[in-house]
């Protein structure tokens, strides 16, 4: 199917003559998978119609209040609510009880307006024809929890507050370069300094939780930390504080005044933090102490045993997270004007396409997930694999120790006396790094014994986690660093768009000392073709080519073999039978707590 | 006496100066930053987060930041946590009372063993109840406390289902529904810890007065036709708790320090688990104002362990 005929559908289904399903019917005739085919609609505009986004199932709520109490449990506290300071998931959670975002980014990575009162699309006039500026419509009638109105005002000043260097907030990068205008008390206007195809990065989603002028207006400079609201929040949303004791307890109630009909169910909610993520799965799938707990990152025969009890279930999100291995582009041995794994040394042995090519066949992805990871990783070819439709069709993955023997056979590395290949002075022997946790141990020593088979000795290093993943500069074994030859970590996705993913391997990014190994291409590797390919995208407003440039930069990477994917990492969480919530991969636990309800 | 406090209240402040140097030095030295959740998400650009890093002063000098903490503290500024930018003292003070509540019960529970169940069984040493409490003091010291933790849940509170595994601060009851939830769900920890502590007092007790209890001084008493009662609490008992009150005063700053395993088992919201989570987050003001109290108390304790000496034997002078 060519292009040209794929508008044509799509524009019927937008005038009316043809049902969404009939378009997804013939979209599955020619090999797109359903999800592809709706998101294609819903990229397109054709899905604006409706004023929710396609993935959310309606609620099952009939009146506001009189659903009891909710019980969450996290085994990480939470330690304060400011949205702009949460540096981890659990306080952005803790702070998404109380704070709500303009939109929040959907399951199948659409957006849902809750602050907004309609998603910005160029049918509706609320995105820019050339990409400079999208405007926001608020929802009217919002009141904060202290009864104050909420106004375009409350808007500008969370710009304000978040790109102010003194405030110095973890959400500071998406506000920065942007420019906002009130346009009336009730509609704002974000202004980007280029044609800007992913605009929903401001106010959306965890960077967006909106936070109210009145109180924070006097704590917007270097007395930030002082800010009693810091810990009392005075939000939007379904439920007010009642009580929060830092890295233990937050104790919420159902807000009267909330801005969502018959919303919420629950009369007061509380998420108890601490302890350990087995006991957590225990507390919820067991013994039903607890209605939902997050993030069980535990072996997953342990999950099946505990769903045997029949009292809760296992919930798998789909994301972008992904488990993977980089060989190192640059030579970390040896020094190159007084630098580690400078920009312009090659890797002695990775330089060889063969020896790479030969690394990628050596790891069974399979086995990972059979053995290790179970649900919450499943193994994958592509670096980028959601939302789907910028997940590449190209990539295989093979597990085959034969064939990387052929290979290196080939290409004429020898095994020496001891079994390990060399060629004109190079050996095959390579240090492996990653951060200490035990599914990551298991997988080097995995691999290590597959690449024995083929004459490749790896010696493997673990470093701490607060460590390997910190942004000290003198420390020499940060994986930003990369002074080894090859290294595995999971990189997150926190948004449903890949612009911010996939620059981490444009040649401009590349973390070395003039920018104190700042830059977000650790692997130092560069290609012309995958530059211009980012490039492309970043000012591409058509969505259908833009998906087809993201598409083509993993096949680059992922062609190079420099880049290993291993596994997906899924949001993996319990709750008990009768919970009804909506999670999605692309948004934080809590993004539409208002709508979670108990079926009795 | 005074004197005698005087000067070994002034040798304390060296003392605790040098611990600060120690200690800051130490986590100064200690690579990592409070950000490792920041560093793969890739819409925190990275200059962000030096930034920050910038913002909570970790680049400077460690002589720098050591001065900056020390007048600070001097002036009662405990510092901000790195991690919930809220006050160090007010996270700290909010721990005390349920660290004080389980930590200080469980210490109370492990004297009400070992002192009558040791005195018991020196005084009649070799007998059955003796060789009794021995075996079970022995099985109860060698099961760490992670271990009789993760047992007592899986029996009483996923077998039997009696027991709630999770520590909850705002239990919603009121009289004496509240008092029977309170119980319900601290006796485990309060046990596990208890019953550890009190096994090894047990076997100190033991000793202690088995030494004393050969003494001359205890044959004369029995010679004199004292009740034997008497004699075990008066000749006996309080001379040998001259070394027990050592132990037994050492071990009250941990009542402070909480109980770190035992806590993160059960989900207790006490100083340890404070402790754990600022060390796994290297949240530096926390860990440095937690382990600074908590020497402070050791060297405290110590000073008061001396002066009881003087009042358990009056031989004991103070120059």
């Amino acid at each position: 199917m060519q292009e040209d005929d794929l508008r044509g559908l799509i524009g019927r289904v937008k005038n009316g003559s043809m049902s969404r399903r009939a378009f997804v019917r013939r979209m599955a005739a020619v090999g797109f998978t359903a999800p592809m085919a709706t998101q294609l609609l819903a990229m397109t505009g054709a899905a604006n119609a409706q004023s929710t986004a396609a993935s959310v199932p309606a609620y099952g709520g009939t009146r506001r209040g009189g659903g009891g109490h909710l019980k969450i449990l996290y085994w990480q506290a939470s330690t304060l609510l400011n949205p702009h300071f949460a540096a981890g998931t659990t306080n952005q959670d803790a702070s998404r009880v109380f704070y709500e975002p303009l939109a929040g980014w959907s399951a199948d990575g659409t957006l849902q307006p809750i602050l907004a009162a309609e998603i910005p699309s160029i049918e509706n006039g609320g995105l820019a024809q050339d990409g400079r500026s999208v405007t926001w419509k608020l929802k009217r009638g919002v009141k904060w929890h202290d009864g104050q109105d909420f106004s375009a005002d409350d808007v500008v000043f969370n710009w304000e507050y978040a790109r102010s260097p003194q405030v110095a907030t973890v959400t500071s990068g998406s506000y920065r370069d942007v420019n906002v205008v009130k346009v009336d008390d009730f509609t704002v206007r974000v202004e980007f300094q280029a044609p800007t195809p992913f605009w929903a990065d401001a106010f959306v989603g965890s960077i967006g939780m909106i936070i109210p002028r009145h109180l924070f207006r006097d704590f917007a400079g270097a007395n930030s930390r002082d800010a009693p609201t810091n810990i009392r929040p005075v939000g939007t949303s379904a439920y007010r504080l009642q009580s929060f004791a830092p890295g233990d307890l937050l104790r919420a109630e159902l807000n009267p005044n909330y801005h969502m009909n018959n919303r919420p169910f629950f009369d007061s909610m509380e998420i108890k933090g601490g302890g350990d993520a087995a006991s957590a799965a225990r507390a919820v799938l067991q013994t039903a102490d607890f209605d939902y707990a997050w993030n069980l990152q535990v072996e997953d025969a342990i999950l099946q045993r505990l769903e045997a009890a029949g009292r809760g279930r296992v919930n798998v999100i789909d994301g972008g997270n992904i488990e993977f291995v980089q060989l190192n582009a640059a030579d970390p041995n040896r020094e190159v004007e007084g630098e580690r794994a400078h920009p312009n040394s090659r890797h002695p042995a990775f330089q060889d396409p063969a020896v790479r090519q030969a690394m990628a066949l050596l790891i069974d992805r399979q086995a990972l997930t059979q053995h290790i990871y179970g649900r919450g990783g499943p193994a994958t070819p592509n670096f980028l694999n959601n939302p789907p439709r910028f997940r590449s069709p190209n990539m295989r993955m093979e597990f085959s120790v034969e064939r990387a023997n052929q290979i290196l056979d080939q290409a004429g590395w020898v095994r020496g006396s001891d079994g390990i290949r060399a060629k004109d002075g190079v050996r095959l022997r390579f240090v492996y790094q990653t951060s200490v946790n035990s599914p990551r141990q298991r997988t080097q020593a995995i691999y290590k014994q597959a690449a024995q088979r083929a004459g490749i000795d790896l010696e493997l290093k673990s470093v701490v986690a607060s460590v390997f993943f910190s942004s000290d500069v003198a420390n020499p074994d940060t994986y930003m660093k990369f002074w080894a030859d090859m290294q595995m970590y999971t990189t997150t996705m926190p948004q449903a768009d890949p612009q911010r993913f996939m620059n981490q391997y444009v040649s401009w990014e590349m973390a070395q000392r003039s920018n104190s190994w700042q830059g977000r291409n650790i692997l130092r590797w560069k290609n012309d073709e995958y530059d211009a390919a980012f490039r492309a995208a970043e000012g591409e407003l058509d969505p259908v080519k833009r998906a087809a440039l993201f598409i083509r930069m993993n096949d680059l990477i992922v062609g190079s073999n420099h880049v290993i994917p291993l596994v997906m990492r899924p949001a993996v969480s319990g709750s008990v039978n009768n919970l009804r919530h909506v999670l999605s991969g692309w948004d934080q636990t809590m993004w539409m707590i208002q709508d979670w309800w108990r079926q009795t | 006496m005074t004197q005698y406090l005087i000067r070994r209240l002034l040798i304390a402040i060296p003392s605790i100066f040098g611990i600060s140097i120690v200690l800051f030095t130490v986590l100064a030295l200690a690579p990592g930053d409070p950000f490792e959740e920041l560093a793969t998400n890739p819409a925190v650009p990275p200059d962000v987060r030096a930034a920050l890093r910038q913002s909570l002063g970790l680049d400077d000098p460690v002589h720098v930041r050591y001065i900056a903490w020390l007048t600070s503290m001097l002036r009662g500024d405990w510092g901000y946590s790195f991690v919930s930018r809220i006050p160090v003292d007010q996270l700290i003070v909010q721990r005390i009372p349920t660290t004080l509540y389980v930590i200080g019960l469980s210490q109370l529970v492990a004297l009400a063993i070992a002192l009558p169940v040791g005195v018991y069984a020196a005084t009649r040493p070799y007998s059955i109840f003796d060789q009794i409490a021995n075996t079970l003091a022995f099985i109860g010291f060698s099961l760490p406390t992670f271990f009789t933790g993760l047992l007592l849940i899986l029996l009483f509170s996923i077998y039997l289902d009696w027991l709630p595994f999770v520590y909850r601060t705002n239990i919603e009851a009121t009289g004496w529904r509240w008092w029977w939830e309170q119980f319900r769900q601290s006796i485990m920890p309060i046990m596990v810890l208890g019953l550890f502590q009190g096994a090894a007092w047990t076997r100190f007790v033991r000793s202690a007065v088995l030494d004393v209890i050969r003494l001359d001084h205890v044959t004369t008493a029995r010679s004199k036709g004292l009740p034997e009662g008497k004699i075990t609490m008066r000749h006996v008992v309080r001379n040998a708790m001259i070394p027990v009150v050592t132990l037994v005063a050492l071990q009250m700053p941990a009542v402070f320090g909480g109980a770190i395993v035992t806590e993160q088992i059960f989900r207790v919201p006490g100083i340890g688990s404070l402790l754990i989570s600022a060390i796994l987050a290297n949240d530096t003001p926390v860990i440095m104002a937690v382990t600074f109290v908590f020497a402070c108390l050791v060297i405290f304790f110590n000073l008061l362990a001396d002066i009881l000496y003087g009042w358990l034997d009056p031989r004991i002078s103070y120059r």
